[in-house]
């Protein structure tokens, strides 16, 4: 396999885990689980893409702005910083859902009574 | 630089939804809360009609140039400016609405930030010329809504708003991973700038695997049928506005307007992706409307045939789609595009006065289920008439508007030299009729059950925001389609995805 298809693969596998979870299992936690693990097999897509074996912390410092040569230099050798920027925000987003579906699940286990999916089922096809 | 109106779109509904939660152990905050919120849906309506002065509007948030790549852009063009139009006016009429039908839950104050926090992100989704910021927004939206249709706290509610979260969160992840895939294969994020890639570059077999996974996580959102599952759930169990917000405007500006924009001016038009949109649509036309017949609680019925009525926005987009790359007439490309455009803002106007009349039946007798229900005409004029007009609109009767934006679906589909889906259509149309007699014989008309003797009509702010939804059905049908308002309104609508790559230049350039 080519070496860039490499974060694809390991996300698509992630990816595929995370939807098993969600479509096979029956507790409402394993469920939320697997949103989790599809949301972090993204989240580590993002981080592969921008990395760059041996490359550099992408901080442009001063003495580096007034350089042209060892400035293009840097840009050849630093680690993409945009998907770092897309992660976190994608991270708070996460946390926010994660947050809305625990409290959620909660609540539902109050009426329910039980975790099972397929127990709680009071609206019909 | 001078001042742009576009941050604003965002701003005032963001600021609403933040400030109102501070005034919650205020006394009278329910006072307030009316009031705010009538202010900044106001507001947003006036803002949304000034908008139609300029042909486009442009803002590089941080004046970043369009050179770079990371900065952000604000565009609106005629699409934006339509699905802006549908959101500032269907939300103005559900909060006039709101504020009476809520007075039977407790916090209006939360329900309010709720529901402006849901406005801000779709008016961002449709503003947003970058693709990290289509999903920033597409999420405070959607969030927004999970929480919504939760609001009641009942059984029911709490597990179609449990479904409905599972289901969403798979979509952003699925459009998440997308944006990352065109991110690594062409190293842009605006939407412009992808687009002028892919013209000079061409489309990568991984963008086209990208733009897969939009097809999925937008379908999500915008419950076409194979993945439709969570709508019919989470719909009727919103209160009553939210219903109509969600049906009328949110499954539009998150799935439809995203996957137009996508597919028609970002990525260059390919006759694949257009064919699988035809098929999405004449599936979820047909199944959606099939699962409607057989329904017998009001808003459940309503549901399925938002799903149904979204197929037709659907397959006219890959109608359009479909002649476009095969360099067919651009007449006819423009006619489906025109149709499907049409028939959004038509959707958006009578389901929402379809679900607000079923939340003032509610409010009034207290049951969804017809068979319950009958010759509530007599008690309620306002509603019965208004329940009317929309189900005649829907059911495509002449002189409303939903008659004329499918008509105009099913000749495109003849025309395009799709005569079985142009059938279909007139299928799915009937089908459609039948399913809203149904609603009228029921409901409306027929004996008036004992016990609802003494129901009695809304209270006026309510019946206002329906007034106002059923003017727009009326007068919609002739007012879009003769010049004034056809020329303003729906025609640089249809150029925008008619003129598909123009797109990137119009950013780029100016």
């Amino acid at each position: 396999m080519p070496r860039e298809l490499l974060p694809y693969f390991l996300a698509m596998v992630l990816l595929v885990i995370g939807l098993y979870a969600i479509v096979g299992k029956k507790n409402v936690v394993k469920i939320i689980i697997g949103v989790i693990i599809m949301e972090y097999a993204v989240n580590l897509f993002l981080v592969l893409i921008g990395y760059r074996s041996g490359g550099r912390a992408p901080i442009v410092t001063k003495t580096l702005n007034e350089d042209p040569q060892r400035l293009r230099e840097f840009m050849q050798t630093a680690v993409d910083p945009l998907p770092q920027a897309l992660i976190l925000t994608s991270i708070v987003i996460g946390l926010a859902t994660l947050i809305l579906m625990i409290a959620i699940a909660i609540r539902v286990y109050e009426k329910y009574g039980t975790f099972d999916v397929s127990k709680i089922r009071k609206l019909r096809g | 630089m001078e001042f742009s109106i576009l941050p604003l779109l965002v701003a005032i509904p963001l600021g609403a939804a933040f400030i109102l939660p501070l005034f919650h152990r205020v006394k009278r905050s329910a006072k307030i809360a009316d009031f705010v919120s009538i202010f900044s849906a106001g507001m947003l309506f006036v803002l949304t009609l000034s908008l139609f002065e300029d042909a486009r509007e442009i803002l590089w948030v941080g004046r970043w140039s369009p050179k770079s790549v990371v900065g952000i852009s604000l565009y609106v063009d005629g699409l934006s400016r339509l699905l802006l139009l549908i959101i500032n006016t269907v939300s103005l009429a559900v909060v006039l609405y709101s504020v009476q039908y809520m007075v039977r839950y407790t916090s209006r104050i939360l329900y309010f930030s709720l529901f402006m926090l849901m406005v801000a992100g779709m008016n961002g989704v449709v503003i947003t010329g970058d693709m990290f910021n289509l999903f920033v927004f597409l999420e405070i939206a959607s969030i927004a809504s999970y929480a919504l249709v939760a609001f009641g706290c009942e059984s029911e509610e709490l597990e179609a708003s449990f479904k409905y979260l599972i289901l969403g969160s798979i979509a952003s992840t699925f459009v998440l991973f997308g944006i990352g895939m065109l991110y690594n294969q062409t190293g842009f994020l605006n939407m412009a700038q992808l687009s002028e890639h892919f013209q000079t570059a061409g489309v990568s077999r991984l963008a086209v695997m990208a733009g897969c996974f939009f097809i999925v996580g937008f379908g999500l959102k915008g419950a076409m049928v194979p993945f439709h599952a969570w709508l019919p759930d989470a719909h009727p169990s919103a209160p009553a506005p939210i219903s109509a917000m969600l049906s009328g405007v949110l499954i539009k500006a998150l799935g439809i307007y995203a996957l137009a924009r996508l597919f028609l001016n970002v990525y260059p038009v390919s006759s694949a992706f257009g064919t699988i949109m035809m098929l999405l649509g004449a599936v979820s036309m047909l199944i959606g409307v099939l699962m409607a017949v057989g329904q017998w609680d009001f808003k459940r019925l309503l549901a399925y045939h938002s799903i149904s009525q979204m197929g037709y926005v659907v397959l006219a987009l890959g109608v359009g789609m479909g002649v476009l790359s095969r360099g067919g007439s651009t007449v006819v490309a423009g006619l489906a595009l025109f149709g499907g455009l049409f028939h959004l803002f038509n959707h958006s106007a009578f389901k929402s006065l379809l679900f607000l009349s079923s939340g003032s039946i509610e409010y009034a007798t207290g049951t969804r289920q017809l068979k319950e229900m009958g010759g509530l005409r007599k008690r309620m004029p306002v509603t019965g008439v208004c329940c009317r007009i929309a189900s005649l609109s829907i059911a495509g009767i002449p002189p409303f508007n939903g008659f004329w934006s499918k008509w105009i679906i099913i000749i495109a589909a003849f025309l395009a030299g799709h005569p079985w889906l142009g059938a279909l259509g007139v299928l799915v149309a009937f089908l459609t009729l039948v399913s809203f007699v149904k609603v009228q014989r029921y409901a409306l008309d027929g004996e008036l059950p004992e016990r609802y003797r003494n129901v009695r009509e809304v209270p006026a702010a309510m019946g206002l925001g329906m007034i106002i939804l059923a003017l727009i059905c009326v007068a919609a049908g002739v007012l879009l389609l003769t010049p004034p308002l056809k020329s303003l309104i729906m025609e640089p609508a249809r150029d925008a995805l008619l003129k598909t790559s123009e797109y990137a230049r119009l950013v780029l350039g100016g």
